[in-house]
């Protein structure tokens, strides 16, 4: 089947063509297979990087684009680095990220080991734990205000319930204090299945015989849980932190619908900050200073972080 | 810690990239404290020179 192919494509190639590729090395068809992708990443991400290091050294105005361009070196940087208001974003940001990705880990796992148990009914609660995940960030932040409204919302029932207070004496949007916690808790419902799913799959390819072997060995339960279990789905749960965590960096949909940054900024994100300065306040080269610090802090983290996912690896 | 030395002076890649991989982690932190602005002026400085030596440092030898 293979050589009829062959032979038909050969048939059908010109003579002329058929003579020109004769004469070319491997290496040069390898090339010239491979330029086409080389081409796209060149035009969709190296360009648009160097353009916008370029651009955070001027104070181009994007709404503005006939006035004369002024480079002014490093003062957008200085700028940025110098104020209050960003570094309270970063503030917000951290606190986002360290806890969405730490009850996403836990709650993952947990739901995870549970499901690896066979049971009845356990595809249809897979099915069911993942629906989350499918829907879109944007209907998840709308219907989630209205689970957290303090008089019709279910959230505040629900709390208010176990906690036996009046549902609507406190407002998780609303709140100054609240509202960082609002976000996470959306954040985490939402994108916990991603992180279930990806343990899963680190336990489902943990094969079998090494339990009956530690269990021949009388390891106990515990024993088997923190030297097989974790060892074995650790390179699993690096991944699925390195995936939540770059995701998280640059969370803005759910978030924008959920609270839209407020009350005041305290629920206002990286992201969200770098959008009001690039496309409200038309600051383009400032954010393109702002994009920039921001890249290099996320890939500075990616590259450590996998080195470190490789020595797991390698162990 | 002479081995850790050895290695820096012989410009090799194991201790450099530790090197690299703290200045970028104390960057990251400096940028996302509520303790001092001062920190998260210098956080970025860090972090880049962390980034930029990690990338050169990588095309060491073992």
């Amino acid at each position: 089947m293979l050589n009829t192919m062959t032979e038909r494509v050969a048939k059908v190639t010109p003579l002329a063509a058929v003579r020109r590729i004769r004469g070319l090395s491997d290496r040069t068809i390898a090339w010239i297979f491979v330029a086409p992708t080389i081409f796209l990443l060149l035009a969709i991400n190296i360009f648009p990087l160097v353009w916008t290091i370029r651009l955070s050294l001027t104070n181009y105005r994007a709404n503005q684009p006939n006035r004369p361009l002024q480079w002014v070196g490093l003062d957008n940087y200085r700028r940025i680095l110098n104020d209050s208001d960003i570094w309270n974003t970063m503030q917000v940001t951290a606190h986002f990220l360290i806890w969405t990705i730490v009850l996403q880990v836990l709650i993952g796992f947990t739901l995870a080991w549970l499901i690896n148990r066979k049971f009845k009914g356990n595809d249809l609660w897979t099915t069911i734990i993942v629906l989350p995940m499918m829907l879109s960030p944007a209907v998840v932040g709308n219907f989630w205000t209205f689970f957290y409204q303090p008089q019709i919302g279910i959230f505040n029932y629900v709390v208010a319930f176990f906690a036996g207070a009046d549902p609507s004496s406190f407002t998780m949007i609303g709140s100054v204090d609240l509202a960082p916690w609002s976000i996470v808790i959306v954040d985490t419902w939402m994108w916990t299945p991603f992180v279930m799913l990806i343990c899963l799959a680190g336990l489902r390819s943990i094969p079998s015989y090494i339990y009956e072997a530690a269990a021949i060995d009388r390891a106990s339960s515990w024993r088997q849980f923190w030297t097989i279990t974790i060892p074995m789905v650790m390179p699993f749960l690096m991944l699925a932190v390195l995936f939540r965590g770059i995701e998280n960096f640059k969370m803005f949909d759910l978030v924008v619908q959920l609270t839209g940054g407020g009350p005041g900024s305290t629920t206002e994100l990286t992201s969200i900050n770098l959008k009001r300065e690039a496309f409200e306040k038309w600051r383009t080269g400032y954010a393109s200073a702002y994009a920039i610090i921001l890249f290099v802090t996320v890939f500075g983290l990616a590259s450590i972080y996998v080195k470190a996912l490789n020595k797991v690896k390698e162990r | 810690m002479s081995e850790f030395v050895n290695g820096l002076l012989r410009l090799r890649r194991g201790p450099w990239e530790i090197v690299a991989s703290i200045l970028i982690a104390i960057g990251v932190v400096m940028l996302m404290q509520d303790v001092a602005l001062w920190l998260y002026t210098y956080s970025f400085i860090v972090t880049l020179v962390g980034t930029v030596m990690f990338i050169v440092v990588s095309h060491f030898p073992e």
